[in-house]
């Protein structure tokens, strides 16, 4: 067990390694100006500006040779963006209220997905398995800005009826500021787990060791629970890391408009403002932290099925 | 399982109980609340730079503007008045002002001249990279500081006294008590700033504060408050005592949701949003916001746009008021006519009243008569794809597309468009990889001359490289005189030259349209920043 997870460990930084690199190499490529501004800068004021971000040594190998050293270090530098902030603070601020957030829409996606996953698959093709079928397509193609948008003017509206502020439209601080984003995040996860666990019951349902249980005369809530819920949840599970990361890493249109200071909405500034430093920051980080979600979910997977622990 | 069924029915508990429990933020703390005096607002990005010295775009400029003040500002009639100076003399050879002794730091300690003389030698000092510190060349030995050539002791401003700054000014710079309203003018205490180094600035108790209010909270991303300043020197003419900037987004729609929610106090519209607003029947606000947009050409050597008979092909074709009434189609914005906006203030009046601009002409038959003329000048066949760089805003494509067909259609050419994020538009504008662009300019500072210089030979803004001599000579006498009206003629001949010679086509003058709380007044907009202006602002 000890020597699997060093291994996957050390698989894991590899692969960061290689998104690093990765990513230095495009973010390079791409055209455009880190340093343009709108006034145009004087040409003392540009090397000024270029030696204090390190641009003026060539890309490769010094540039490169630096982000390796510093980054193994963890340290990112200076946002290009926030001028007197490094990335590190950037992303320790920013980091925990996207994990917040995220890990409220994992929870709704993860209940949501294996109660209603298992209520289609015992209803199956009656009313309740069609009519949240149809909602589950909805869910899966209906991009999450939409959902933002409605779910946004819907609280206006609610709050507008009501007289009172049931619900804040936007903004961060309390738990209430987290609900509607949560949800409206986490929709499009539920959606899919919904079908995962859906079809990961039905082949439960018609196995011998659920017959034997039934006819035992096991109740059938336990039956239920004990039997085939448990089974059927597992292939949920494998897929929940990489869904943990996603959900964390995929809220920035959310974080954008319900006004939140999330890391994901950092992310795409960084991107379109050519931050190099907050870029390569974030990407680091995020590619950090979905290889480890996924090393997490292998390990649990081990834990929950002793069948894979004994083969590997 | 349990723990699984405990672990659900608490969730489902703590969920419906958090539903029926008052929000925290409710109702008491409205978009405007009389009682307490506060204004809640949206706030379009986190401030990327409060060092002023540093400072170059508009949200850290507005921030700046409420919680510090310069030597001068302007009041509520957009009218020059006496910040920290009480007066001031502007002689053509330099400058005095006198300061206020009452005018504190928000630390109660007073505002002096010193703090001037640093903040200004900081902004000169290469190893800030201030971006605007071209602003201040004119000021004596402001260039060879910037380029490193004398060390920041040598600018020309020096404490006579703690409360007269003196300023000596290597060329005359008639505007330069407005000048001194900018960002990169405002003061820095020396004791304060510099042993904070880089991190100066960068919370809110890493500044330090001379304006009507203070920064009292700033979550990064978050919220950013600011509370009145009891050391502001003129306190009695505050009726706020919070503006709090409780949402941090770019995204106007959800801007618009809340203000309709009642939690903010304005919301500024696009072309989407707009029709909401309009649906809601709410008073739609508008104001020029002092951007100029326009087509501008690359006058590089190597560029069929150097050909002035092409330009004016172009030209000819163009009809600013189709562009604007049927393909901007938001309203208020106004047909671009002059490289001067209409909202410019000339010697007395409106500049353009003092130097009507030609008015804009449509002319198929010698827009075409030119295009011939520069086919054989250029000595081509017939004519290549020509290149419209432009940004990728819906509003830019749309135009782009416009234009696109226009000139397909009535000048026979084929025109390729390139759309590009922003900083790559920048960067093809600098490399001059491009033909036609769709770009804009907006004012620094409240005088003629921040749109006058824009085609000066050595303007590093003039990105389309045009140069020519007799420009170059008004731009000179505009910088140099002294006299308002004969600066005014200057300003006309560049007026004239820019359209005679089709150094840009210019398409519209921006407006803004917002909605606005109504019993919120005293809000000032104006085109050159802080805009918004809630300093004053009150409540019904």
């Amino acid at each position: 067990m000890w020597r699997y997870t060093l291994r996957r460990l050390i698989q894991g930084v590899i692969t960061v390694w290689f998104i690093a690199t990765a990513t230095f190499a495009a973010m390079h490529m791409v055209p455009g100006d880190p340093l343009g501004s709108e006034r145009a800068t004087t040409e003392s004021i540009r090397q000024s500006l270029e030696a204090r971000y390190g641009l003026d040594q060539p890309v490769f190998p010094d540039q490169y040779l630096i982000f390796l050293g510093n980054m193994a270090r963890g340290d990112f530098g200076i946002s290009f963006t926030q001028q007197n902030r490094s990335v590190n603070d950037i992303i320790l601020e920013a980091f925990p209220v996207s994990a917040q957030l995220g890990v409220l829409a994992v929870l709704f996606a993860a209940l949501g997905g294996v109660l209603l996953g298992a209520l289609t698959a015992l209803n199956r093709n009656r009313l309740p398995d069609v009519i949240i079928m149809f909602l589950v397509i909805l869910g899966i193609s209906i991009p999450s800005f939409v959902f933002a948008a409605l779910g946004q003017l819907a609280v206006v509206r609610l709050n507008d009826w009501s007289g009172q502020s049931l619900l804040p439209v936007a903004g961060w601080g309390t738990f209430q500021h987290m609900l509607l984003p949560a949800l409206v995040l986490g929709l499009g996860t539920m959606a899919f787990l919904t079908r995962l666990m859906r079809s990961s019951m039905l082949e439960v349902v018609n196995t011998d060791y659920v017959r034997t249980a039934r006819a035992k005369g096991v109740p059938p809530l336990r039956v239920f629970w004990r039997h085939q819920l448990r089974n059927a949840v597992l292939p949920v599970i494998t897929v929940l890391g990489p869904a943990i990361a996603a959900i964390t890493t995929g809220g920035f249109v959310v974080e954008l408009v319900f006004a939140i200071p999330g890391l994901g909405r950092t992310f795409v500034e960084a991107v379109q403002q050519l931050d190099y430093t907050l870029i390569m920051g974030t990407t680091v980080f995020y590619g950090a932290f979905l290889v480890l979600m996924v090393i997490l979910v292998d390990l649990l997977y081990g834990w929950v099925d002793p069948r894979v622990r004994l083969g590997s | 399982m349990p723990a699984v069924r405990l672990g659900l029915s608490l969730l489902t508990v703590s969920l419906v109980l958090s539903l029926l429990s008052p929000v925290a933020d409710g109702r008491l703390r409205d978009a405007v609340h009389a009682e307490s005096r506060t204004l809640t607002l949206v706030l379009e990005q986190d401030p990327p730079q409060l060092d002023s010295t540093r400072s170059t775009d508009a949200v850290s400029i507005r921030v700046l503007g409420h919680v510090k003040e310069g030597l001068t500002r302007y009041d509520e009639r957009n009218q020059l008045t006496g910040g920290v100076a009480e007066r001031w003399e502007v002689r053509e050879d330099g400058a005095t002002f006198w300061l206020r002794e009452d005018a504190r730091w928000s630390d109660g300690e007073p505002v002096t001249a010193h703090d001037f003389v640093y903040a200004w030698r900081r902004v000169q000092d290469p190893a800030t990279t201030s971006e605007y510190a071209f602003i201040m060349y004119g000021i004596e030995n402001a260039e060879a500081v910037n380029t490193g050539e004398r060390p920041p002791s040598e600018l020309g401003v020096r404490a006579a006294s703690d409360h007269v700054l003196e300023v000596s000014f290597e060329r005359p710079i008639p505007f330069f008590a407005r000048l001194t309203a900018f960002a990169v003018f405002l003061p820095v205490r020396e004791d304060f700033a510099a042993p904070r180094g880089d991190r100066y600035a960068s919370s809110a108790a890493d500044m330090l504060y001379n304006g009507p209010f203070v920064i009292s909270r700033w979550s990064r991303g978050a919220r950013l408050t600011l509370d009145r300043n009891p050391h502001y020197w003129e306190g009695d003419a505050i009726w706020l005592n919070r503006i709090d900037f409780g949402y941090i987004t770019a995204d106007t729609r959800a801007e618009l949701n809340l203000f309709r929610d009642g939690k903010v106090a304005m919301a500024n519209l696009d072309s989407e949003t707009m029709h909401n607003a309009l649906q809601q029947r709410w008073r739609i606000h508008r104001f020029d916001d002092g951007v100029l947009f326009y087509v501008g050409f690359n006058h590089r050597p190597d560029r069929l746009t150097r050909n002035r008979n092409l330009r004016r092909a172009f030209d000819l074709t163009f009809d600013p008021h189709e562009f604007v009434n049927r393909i901007i189609a938001t309203p208020g914005n106004r047909p671009g006519v002059s490289l001067f906006p209409a909202w410019m203030q000339g010697a007395e009046g409106r500049l353009r009243e003092e130097v009507p601009p030609r008015p804009s002409e449509v002319d198929l038959e010698r827009a075409r008569h030119y295009l011939e003329l520069a086919r054989e000048e250029l000595g081509l066949e017939r004519f290549p794809p020509i290149v419209l760089l432009t940004g990728d805003s819906p509003t830019a494509n749309k135009q782009a597309e416009y234009l696109q067909s226009m000139w397909g259609q009535t000048l026979g050419l084929d025109i390729r468009v390139d759309v590009q994020i922003f900083r790559q538009r920048l960067a093809k504008m600098t490399a001059g990889d491009y033909d036609l662009v769709l770009a804009g300019w907006g004012p620094d500072y409240n005088d003629p001359l921040t749109f006058g210089d824009l085609f000066a030979s050595w303007n590093l803004n003039n990105r389309g490289r045009y140069a020519s001599d007799e420009l170059d000579h008004w731009v000179r006498r505009a910088q140099d005189e002294l006299d308002p009206h004969q600066r005014v003629q200057a300003f006309g001949e560049i007026q004239r030259i820019v359209h005679d010679d089709v150094v840009i086509i210019p398409t519209y003058e921006r407006a803004r349209l917002y909605v606005m709380h109504p019993r919120l007044r005293g809000v000032v907009r104006r085109q050159i920043s802080p805009d918004p202006d809630f300093n004053r602002a009150w409540i019904e």
